[in-house]
């Protein structure tokens, strides 16, 4: 996983709440023992009609939303389904961050475990980026800040570990293997030892 | 903590769980009990612990199974495989479970079903535990009094290697459930109209635990229904108190230990429950006495009325597009249109007493020609027990298709799916867009909703078939 510290691009905006995990990546591109090549599947049935054409009036489909790396997107985004598959076709795609007033809670832990930022904003700073799609702003997951169009910024919160994962791209498996004496000690204390297959 | 402090049961769990706690800049080291796996959500966790060179630390405390794209028919005698891709997934966690000694239930097992299904059953999920699964839907574990909740790929990695995850302490919602269930009423209604009542991201942040004479009265395979769909409410995990119900429910499981193994076990189980005075971050209540049957009209689980109610007027954008979607008018009650197909199955709603319900309402009867009825039980098990019932009969008898175990139509990732617009009353958890087949549309509702549906042809109230 790469370190993110500063993201600086145009924005793509899909204002609907509740956008869940099978909007992001239907399961029948589930199939796959890979993690690379989902971007290509990224809302497929949202970017493409029954015929597979491209719908022209989808935000990620418009020549602005070329080259966009951060998506603003509605409350409770990513909520439903735990497949990691989500983040992986969002930032194989090419984003770097989603930036919404709620995030779900397993999207967003997965999201940071892929160094896919998830940035959660106040409902005006929310209203604002809905209302400029395709400005340039920047995210420093650093400091905790977007930059708006009108000038002003927000600040949004991540927990320690989770800013220095992005900070670092060391995921917690490294911490969790560092942690196997601490490990060894409590499972030696439990009495309640699963059985043997 | 002083022992003297009042705590919530996923506090007492939670406790007995940090191998490490959270210091200034980690969260806490919280140690899994036990940790299923399935052919989706395993192959690149797998392929992780390849890339460093990683053994499974504890396979004894691993447990796999296929189910998410496994098939459910089988043409001469072999399973009839959706394409290459969902084979080789099953060939690829059969590849990874040999070679780290992994239990696995393959295809035709006895063992074999859903995740969800399969641990009650084996006696797995017990009181107390933490468990983990690559599968949002893990909260069913919870009506046992166990933190269970669905992970992402990375962290099933990372539980195979050290068998922990770093966790942030989620907050606490209580739920206190007053009131009766109705006749014809049941837990996939009341989680339903939990869910109207207080929006698709309520749990979010928080382990919700439902309390109160409503919850107590459910049987352990109700609980199972109204603590799956808690992430439907947001919740990574919902759980219920441990009671005499659950202690009878586990006694003689093949993983529970008989005799006075077992008095140990139920005498510390007895001591999770929540203490009095104990605070929960965040309260809730709800009365289960006026509910009726429940139907979802529109495209998230929230999204749902009384099986007599008029749909209502779309509040914002959203709905609208999830009517527009549905082909559903605001204004009228869904009864009276048409299904194409009925979904009777998933880790929501098939386990025998769900297909006793159904074929309570279908015996004697026969399905509208119209309507494809397809009952998939939740595992190998529930098949043989449903079976041995003569329910298969009443299946058969009234037109519908009983097919082996498997996620079938709920995530519809095995050729078991929706042609576009067409409509399926189902008993499983999500309603999302195209979740049951590009373009498909599901109306979420109770087994014996599904099964009145199926023989009108259309969405239906359930209650008349349930007077005599």
């Amino acid at each position: 996983m790469e370190p993110v510290v500063r993201i600086a691009s145009r924005t793509v905006v899909l204002p609907a709440d509740n956008v869940d995990t099978d909007q992001i990546i239907p399961a029948r591109f589930l199939t796959g023992t890979r993690r690379d090549g989902l971007g290509a599947s990224l809302f497929a049935d949202w970017r493409r009609d029954g015929a597979g054409e491209l719908r022209a009036d989808f935000p990620l489909n418009r020549p602005e939303a070329e080259g966009a790396r951060i998506l603003v997107a509605g409350a409770n985004f990513g909520c439903g389904s735990s497949r990691e598959h989500a983040p992986w076709a969002l930032t194989d795609y090419g984003f770097a961050a989603v930036v919404s007033p709620s995030i779900a809670d397993i999207f967003k832990g997965n999201a940071v475990r892929n160094g896919l930022v998830p940035v959660e904003i106040e409902a005006s700073a929310h209203r604002e980026l809905l209302s400029r799609p395709g400005a340039e702003i920047v995210i420093d997951v650093e400091a905790g800040t977007v930059s708006l169009p009108d000038g002003g910024s927000a600040r949004f919160e991540l927990p320690p570990f989770a800013r220095r994962c992005l900070l670092t791209g060391r995921g917690p498996l490294d911490f969790l293997l560092e942690r196997e004496p601490a490990i060894l000690r409590y499972e030696q204390g439990q009495d309640d030892v699963a059985e043997a297959p | 903590m002083n022992v003297e402090t009042p705590r919530t049961l996923f506090d007492k769990i939670w406790d007995a769980h940090e191998a490490v706690p959270a210091g200034p800049d980690h969260p806490a080291v919280i140690y899994v009990d036990t940790h299923l796996i399935h052919e989706v959500t395993s192959p690149q966790a797998f392929a992780l612990l390849r890339e460093r060179g990683l053994r499974v630390r504890r396979p004894d405390r691993t447990w796999a199974t296929v189910d998410h794209s496994i098939p459910t028919r089988f043409v001469e005698g072999r399973p009839a495989f959706l394409n290459r891709a969902t084979r080789t997934q099953v060939e690829t966690l059969e590849r990874n479970c040999e070679e780290h000694g992994i239990p696995l239930f393959r295809m035709g097992d006895p063992g074999q079903g859903i995740v969800h299904v399969i641990g009650p059953e084996l006696g797995l999920t017990q009181p107390g535990r933490t468990i983990v699964c690559g599968d949002s839907h893990t909260s069913t574990h919870g009506a046992f009094g166990a933190w269970a909740f669905g992970i992402g790929t990375t962290e099933v990695a990372q539980v195979l290697a050290t068998q922990c995850l770093l966790q942030e302490r989620p907050r606490t919602l209580g739920i206190e459930i007053s009131g009766r269930l109705g006749v014809g009423v049941s837990a996939k209604d009341l989680i339903l109209g939990v869910i109207r009542r207080f929006g698709v991201a309520a749990g979010r942040g928080h382990v919700i635990e439902y309390r109160g004479g409503a919850v107590k009265a459910l049987d352990m395979e109700a609980r199972m229904t109204l603590c799956n769909m808690s992430i439907e409410a947001g919740a990574r995990a919902g759980l219920i108190a441990p009671d005499e119900t659950t202690f009878e429910y586990l006694e003689g499981k093949e993983h529970v230990p008989s005799g006075d193994g077992f008095a140990d076990l139920v005498a510390r189980w007895s001591r999770l429950p929540t203490d009095e005075g104990a605070a929960f971050d965040r309260s809730l209540s709800f009365d289960a006495g006026s509910l009726e049957p429940m139907v979802t009209w529109g495209t998230n689980p929230g999204m749902s009325c009384g099986i007599s109610e008029a749909v209502p007027a779309p509040a914002d954008a959203d709905e609208r597009a999830a009517l527009d979607y549905m082909g559903i008018e605001a204004g009228r009650p869904l009864l009276g249109r048409p299904a194409d197909v009925v979904f009777i199955g998933s880790c929501t709603n098939a386990r025998i007493s769900d297909l006793r319900a159904a074929a309570r309402v279908l015996a004697g009867r026969r399905t509208n020609p119209a309507t494809h009825l397809l009952v998939v039980p939740g595992s190998a098990k529930v098949r043989r027990q449903a079976e041995a019932e003569g329910l298969d009969e009443v299946f058969r008898s009234a037109g519908a298709e009983w097919r082996a175990p498997g996620c079938s139509m709920c995530i519809a990732m095995n050729g078991d799916r929706l042609s576009p617009k067409e409509l399926a009353v189902s008993t499983s958890n999500r309603n999302f867009e195209g979740r049951q087949g590009p373009g498909g549309r599901t109306v979420l509702a109770s087994p014996v909703t599904a099964a009145a549906s199926a023989l009108a042809g259309a969405v239906a109230d359930p209650r008349p078939f349930l007077q005599e």
